[in-house]
């Protein structure tokens, strides 16, 4: 306990700074487009209805589809921008999220903003026509300082929006206060996530505090409540920032997907990359597709795939494959294509399976899919999150007429739980689980080898293709690790008592396979 | 006219709704230097429009302004009313500033220096009759003839040669708006001003004016001294507003009496 409490501290500054800047430079750019649209949409009243409108309706969008839409579109800029200009641009990590949360902080700015304007008593705009004020003197002697108070309490808004969204920016790239949240809820470390809860609404709380004294000295005209509090937000941001500038810009990044051996082998491999006396950093939480995609344009250096999931989802191949087929088919192709450097398999594979309580499997007789396939109608299956969208579940589904009573999706942990306590009855399990062995799950035989093979293989960036460094420091761990050790250190971080964080495993995988 | 007019309206017209109505119908008035003319007629007359034209708070349609001998198009409209006082009903005072800063308002977008601004302060709280330490108050404290009192002190403030009032004393009781009205009176003569007044109170006018214009439907149907109008006009409208005062006075004189009043 005091131990995930103190390395959750440890990651705090890191956390923190990116968090505090992304919040800020979202909060700052969304008054710069507020402000302004907020005075025109206040004298205009044709202006006044789609302005507020749009903002209402970025506000029905869900936060984090916000944020993951952004990526895709950015990506089409970057290679507009690339043909045009030579030059692209990263589309995963500060960017989309910045630009998310900018419209997110819009609506409380601009709906306060308008209201305030529109609602100034029109004796006092006579009077400041009347005295022979200028369209810009009367904005800015009167209008905004009698707007301010109501502008000033839907930035609080704003601010408080923001802060908390911002934690939603993890899974597309950009470290936040968010990374405790997903991290710990994958390795169901509930410490952290509350960790990362806490720190999120302190800093909240914070924030909208000391902008409430700015409020309150806006509101009594006292210029010292505003300084003050303007002091503390500019000192407080510049503290928070200064860890995370300067650290970083040359450091190898490696990425994770959202799941615990992900996690794992990222921190093995930054340890390693340490260990040659570089600095390395993890972009942890990545979405499947965004994985490959953000190593391809070199946002990460390298990360672990498996071969079936670049088989069927990336190279887009309907048929099943020997294990040594497809990785030498795979390497051939991301290079021709991507100029991706398949490094080599780790030596185990962690492919998707079929996973039942041994007890319901025995009792129903079922040790195949074909025989799963007969009782599916009575049965209820639970899926991760992208399960029932992969080729693999269409071809398990067409070629042994799999047809569930009921289908439910999951976040993975949960899958787990509701697979034990009899809420469904068959899940999509990963073969390198150590929880398969934990729960006493069994395996279904998959005998018309519809399922690819999926070793676990790292990739390196284009860029980094050749980079002696990562080479000297990941070659080591190609062949080096058996599925046995995989799923035991996979389990001690997903267990629920004597937990290990990810880099504790990552250490003790290593020396269990001999590494060190 | 005693001398060259200083304010000179001239076929002036206004529509607010493109044309299909108008609310001021080709209205031509000359006001002399030191006078102060009274404008009356009932709510939708055209008289606040048309006052409003002279420092362009309205822009005019159509015909001529003129103030001092020059068009008063030659100037962006915000030089020229910084030139002419406003006064106005609504009052309108800046809730968040002090009444010294409210009075201080136009001689600052003047460019005055700070010690002339001070001594413009306390000279204008002097001359309408306010205590100096109301200087450092907020508008919100002051009672509603305080507040007319700081409006009409705002209005003076750049020493402008014109002053406009619309329903100035409106909103306000009155005992105070009786003695307002007479203060006011008094200033103008003092400092020379020439003031258009557009008022609904026809007493008022009597009262005050020099020289009262008659407007309906957006256009002047009589203009002479309040004594030649109370005497009798041709046009029955006129004849209807002006007798009001007078069967009030008589109304009053009978009650004093004690004789029945109807």
């Amino acid at each position: 306990m005091n131990d995930r409490i103190a390395a959750a501290f440890d990651q705090l500054p890191g956390y923190l700074g990116e968090h505090v800047l992304l919040s800020a430079s979202a909060l700052v750019l969304g008054l710069a487009i507020s402000l302004p649209l907020a005075v025109a949409a206040s004298r205009s009243a044709r202006l006044r209805w789609p302005v507020l409108a749009l903002a209402s309706l970025v506000q029905t969008i869900p936060s984090i589809a916000l944020l993951a839409l952004f990526y895709p579109l950015l990506l089409a800029l970057s290679a507009a921008t690339e043909r045009l200009l030579g030059q692209g641009f990263s589309a995963l990590g500060f960017l989309p999220s910045l630009l998310a949360l900018t419209l997110y902080s819009m609506l409380p700015i601009l709906r306060n903003g308008v209201t305030a304007i529109v609602n100034i008593d029109p004796a006092v705009i006579e009077a400041a026509r009347g005295v022979g004020m200028t369209d810009r003197q009367r904005l800015l002697r009167i209008e905004l300082p009698l707007a301010a108070p109501v502008l000033m309490a839907g930035i609080r808004t704003s601010a408080v929006w923001v802060i908390g969204t911002a934690t939603l920016a993890t899974p597309v790239g950009q470290t936040s206060l968010g990374n405790y949240i997903f991290s710990g809820l994958q390795v169901q470390n509930w410490v952290s996530v509350l960790f990362g809860c806490v720190a999120a609404a302190a800093l909240a709380l914070i924030v909208d505090q000391l902008l409430g004294l700015i409020e309150t000295g806006v509101t009594r005209r006292d210029r010292r409540h505003v300084l003050a509090g303007a002091a503390a937000l500019i000192v407080g941001t510049a503290a928070a920032i200064a860890p995370t500038l300067g650290s970083g810009a040359s450091a190898y990044v490696l990425g994770a997907k959202s799941f615990s051996e992900q996690y794992i082998l990222s921190e093995l491999m930054a340890e390693r990359i340490r260990a040659q006396g570089f600095s390395a950093r993890r972009n942890t939480g990545l979405g499947s597709m965004i994985a490959f995609r953000a190593l391809a344009r070199g946002e990460i250096d390298a990360y672990v795939d498996y071969s079936g999931t670049i088989w069927a989802n990336i190279m887009q191949r309907q048929e099943s494959a020997s294990r040594q087929t497809v990785l030498a088919d795979m390497e051939e192709w991301l290079r021709r294509e991507h100029g991706v450097k398949l490094l080599g398999p780790l030596g185990f594979e962690n492919a998707y399976a079929l996973a039942m309580r041994r007890d319901r499997a025995r009792e129903l007789g079922i040790r195949t899919i074909d025989d799963l396939a007969s009782h599916a109608p009575n049965l209820r299956m639970g899926g991760d999150f992208e399960f029932f969208a992969r080729p693999e579940w269409s071809a398990l589904r067409d070629r042994y007429g799999l047809h569930f009573a009921q289908q439910r999706q999951f976040q993975s942990t949960f899958m787990y739980r509701a697979v034990v306590s009899g809420e469904v009855d068959v899940i999509s399990a990963f073969s390198s689980d150590g929880r398969i062995a934990a729960y006493d799950l069994v395996v279904l035989e998959d005998p018309r080898q519809v399922i690819p093979p999926y070793d676990a293989v790292i990739l390196l960036s284009p860029a980094r293709a050749d980079d002696p460094v990562l080479h000297r420091a990941l070659e080591p761990l190609v062949g080096a690790i058996p599925i046995e050790l995989m799923r035991q250190a996979n389990l001690m971080v997903d267990r629920d008592q004597d937990k290990l964080t990810p880099l504790q495993a990552a250490r003790w995988l290593s020396e269990a396979a001999g590494l060190d | 006219m005693r001398q060259q007019p200083i304010i000179v309206l001239d076929h002036v017209c206004k529509s607010f709704d493109g044309g299909r109505t108008s609310a001021v119908r080709d209205v031509s008035l000359h006001v002399a230097r030191g006078e102060l003319v009274a404008v009356v007629g009932g709510s939708g007359s055209g008289k606040t429009t048309t006052l409003k034209m002279i420092n362009r708070l309205v822009e005019p349609d159509g015909g001529e302004v003129a103030i001092d001998g020059e068009s008063a198009r030659g100037l962006p409209g915000y030089v020229l009313r910084r030139r002419i006082g406003y006064v106005f009903q609504g009052i309108g005072l800046f809730p968040h500033m002090s009444v010294a800063e409210n009075i201080a308002i136009t001689p600052r977008l003047l460019g005055w220096s700070e010690q002339a601004v001070a001594e413009r302060i306390s000279e204008l709280l002097e001359l309408v009759r306010l205590p100096a330490s109301l200087a450092n108050r907020m508008p919100a404290e002051l009672s509603g003839g305080q507040q007319q009192r700081v409006g009409v002190a705002r209005a003076l403030a750049a020493r402008p040669a014109i002053m406009l009032m619309d329903e100035p004393f409106g909103a306000i009781d009155p005992i105070t708006r009786d003695a307002l009205g007479l203060e006011y009176r008094r200033l103008h003569e003092q400092m020379g001003l020439t003031t258009v007044m557009v008022t609904h109170d026809v007493l008022e006018a009597v009262l005050l004016a020099d020289r009262i214009v008659v407007m309906r439907d957006g256009a002047v149907i009589a203009d002479g001294a309040p004594r030649e109008l109370l005497e009798g006009h041709p046009d029955a409208h006129v004849r209807a507003l002006m007798e009001t005062p007078r069967r009030q006075a008589e109304r009053v004189q009978a009650l004093l009496e004690g004789k029945p009043t109807t």
